[in-house]
């Protein structure tokens, strides 16, 4: 333990860098791209080597190369449209509703405290269960899949919000108040600023649910997305196809991830978590 | 206002906004009128007819069964590979990308791919199905627990003369217990909505499938029943992990912390 870190400090020191800290930073990027790589080919071997049969598991190749042609149609990025817009609007919808409702309970604890039953109770309430209602109700429209979403992605951040604006420093809040800084101000200027890590965490959280609850709504109820063209294909029994189309919702989801994430470490930055870690 | 009335208020209204919730909700069915939303008293009586007991054994306990059988595989996966990872970084390295890319999928986007994979719609799908996302939370947590070990602790426990597997079981392991408990609440909660999504997917019991079979047949009241149900199904199996942590955590500085406010 102690031997590696020695080294690495006297490496610093140095004025140029040499051959071997280059090779050092170097290492694990390259062993990322091969472990990715390593994955990939595996895929291709169990579908190819008849491990798996090719009509479960289609090779590697085979189903790149069907997103390939995919994404040369139209109806390939009408449908990733539509869904990105599912997720969008319930992202959006959850965010306008959940900040300043838990603004508003995490400010007062006596509406905390009045709410706090409902909000335990129904935060836990799987979002999947109200599919056949909304079904009945609103049908096969962008409004049951927005709707969904929505509910999905308000709990996270709505909680997230109550423990961020608890969370506040109460000498920050004190001293504000003594030097006579009004209501609304030190709302904007100490409450909201110190619940932003918080809201941003909530916020990757839920930019995770809602993508997942678009896709539910088109996979079950036939709202138009990936996920209805992935039911279609399926129903059609075109494995290969389901195979890219999840492949595609794959790659969705993580650039999704990737850019949430990137935004939590940002408004993270000041955070003493992160200078902890960053040793 | 003083602190004792001010406490009692708060009581007060912590009891009555619920009740007023759901005097509402009783007063607008009634008026309402709508069939696609039954009053609250008629899904009540259908939530004592369906599942307390006659159709418990049917549909609740295959898909309780489901949950359990998956989250205990997680759980078990999730703490057998995150040790390790966590301790060498380039395990992690080398593991990171896959697991970064699965917990970013979307998971209903592996129903079908399940289905076909796995040649099944029974158990080895749903539990397969389950176990899998309900990994990268337990795992995830593992991980970043293991890695927030005081590395004092570590090294005290070798100075001693502390072995690999006794320095893992009686230092790293409860020392990233909290941690894990963390991964084990999102994993639980996932649990429920998987199950919803594979039995509403295919299946041919469970309340996920009595969900479907009523919107099917247009049967409201058993449907709001088993919605109803699912939420109170999330809601105790939520609690009960509370209060399992609670106990294996008693000795915990945080919680003590957070128990004595």
């Amino acid at each position: 333990m102690a031997a590696p870190d020695l080294a690495s400090t006297v490496a610093v020191g140095r004025t140029r860098p040499t051959f071997a800290t280059a090779a050092g930073r170097l290492a694990p990027f390259v062993v990322t791209v091969l472990s990715i790589a390593a994955g990939l080919a595996v895929w291709e071997l169990v579908s190819r080597s008849g491990l798996l049969s090719e009509d479960d598991l289609p090779a590697m190749t085979t189903t790149f190369n069907e997103l390939w042609s995919m994404m040369h149609t139209r109806e390939f990025w009408v449908a990733f449209g539509e869904t990105v817009r599912g997720w969008a609007l319930g992202l959006g919808i959850a965010t306008a509703l959940a900040v300043p409702i838990g603004i508003l309970l995490g400010s007062s604890d006596f509406a905390n405290r009045a709410f706090r039953v409902p909000v335990e109770f129904l935060r836990p309430i799987p979002s999947a269960a109200l599919i056949p209602l909304l079904f009945l109700t609103l049908g096969t429209t962008l409004k049951s899949e927005v709707f969904l979403a929505t509910f999905g992605a308000f709990w996270p951040l709505l909680v997230q919000t109550i423990y961020g604006v608890r969370d506040v420093d109460p000498v920050a809040l004190d001293t504000a108040r003594s030097f006579g800084v009004g209501r609304f101000e030190r709302l904007y200027r100490i409450k909201l600023p110190s619940a932003i890590p918080y809201i941003a965490t909530g916020l990757r959280i839920s930019s995770a649910v809602s993508l997942i609850l678009a896709f539910t709504a088109e996979l079950f109820m036939g709202t138009g997305g990936l996920g209805q063209i992935m039911n279609v294909a399926e129903s059609f029994g075109l494995t290969v196809q389901v195979y890219a189309i999840a492949l595609a919702t794959g790659f969705l989801g993580l650039a999704i991830y990737v850019l949430f994430s990137a935004f939590e470490r940002w408004a993270l930055r000041w955070h003493p978590s992160q200078r902890v870690t960053a040793k | 206002m003083n602190r004792r009335t001010y406490n009692a208020a708060a009581i007060a209204a912590e009891i009555a906004v619920p009740v007023a919730i759901l005097v509402a909700w009783q007063a607008w069915t009634v008026q309402a009128q709508d069939p696609k939303f039954p009053r609250l008293s008629t899904i009540l009586v259908e939530f004592r007819e369906m599942w307390l007991f006659s159709q418990f054994e049917l549909h609740v306990v295959p898909s309780l069964t489901r949950i359990g059988a998956g989250f205990g595989i997680a759980l078990a996966l999730g703490i057998l590979l995150g040790i390790p990872l966590g301790l060498s970084r380039w395990g992690r390295i080398i593991a990171m990308p896959h697991i970064e890319w699965w917990r970013a999928m979307p998971p209903p986007a592996l129903l079908p791919i399940s289905v076909v994979l796995l040649h099944s719609i029974e158990n080895r799908q749903k539990i397969a199905f389950i176990a899998f996302f309900c990994l990268f939370p337990i795992l995830l947590n593992t991980i970043d627990g293991v890695r927030g070990i005081d590395p004092t602790l570590i090294e005290t426990a070798r100075s001693y003369g502390m072995r690999g597997f006794e320095r893992t079981r009686r230092i790293v392991f409860p020392a990233a217990l909290p941690q894990i408990f963390a991964g084990m609440r999102t994993s639980l909660s996932l649990a429920v909505i998987m199950m919803v999504l594979t039995e509403y997917f295919s299946s041919t019991s469970g309340v996920g499938y009595v969900l479907l079979i009523s919107k099917n047949t247009l049967q409201l009241a058993p449907m709001w029943a088993a919605i109803v149900l699912i939420g109170v199904l999330g809601y105790v199996l939520n609690l009960l992990l509370i209060l399992v942590e609670r106990r294996v955590l008693a000795w915990h500085r945080g919680w003590r912390a957070a128990t004595a406010q």
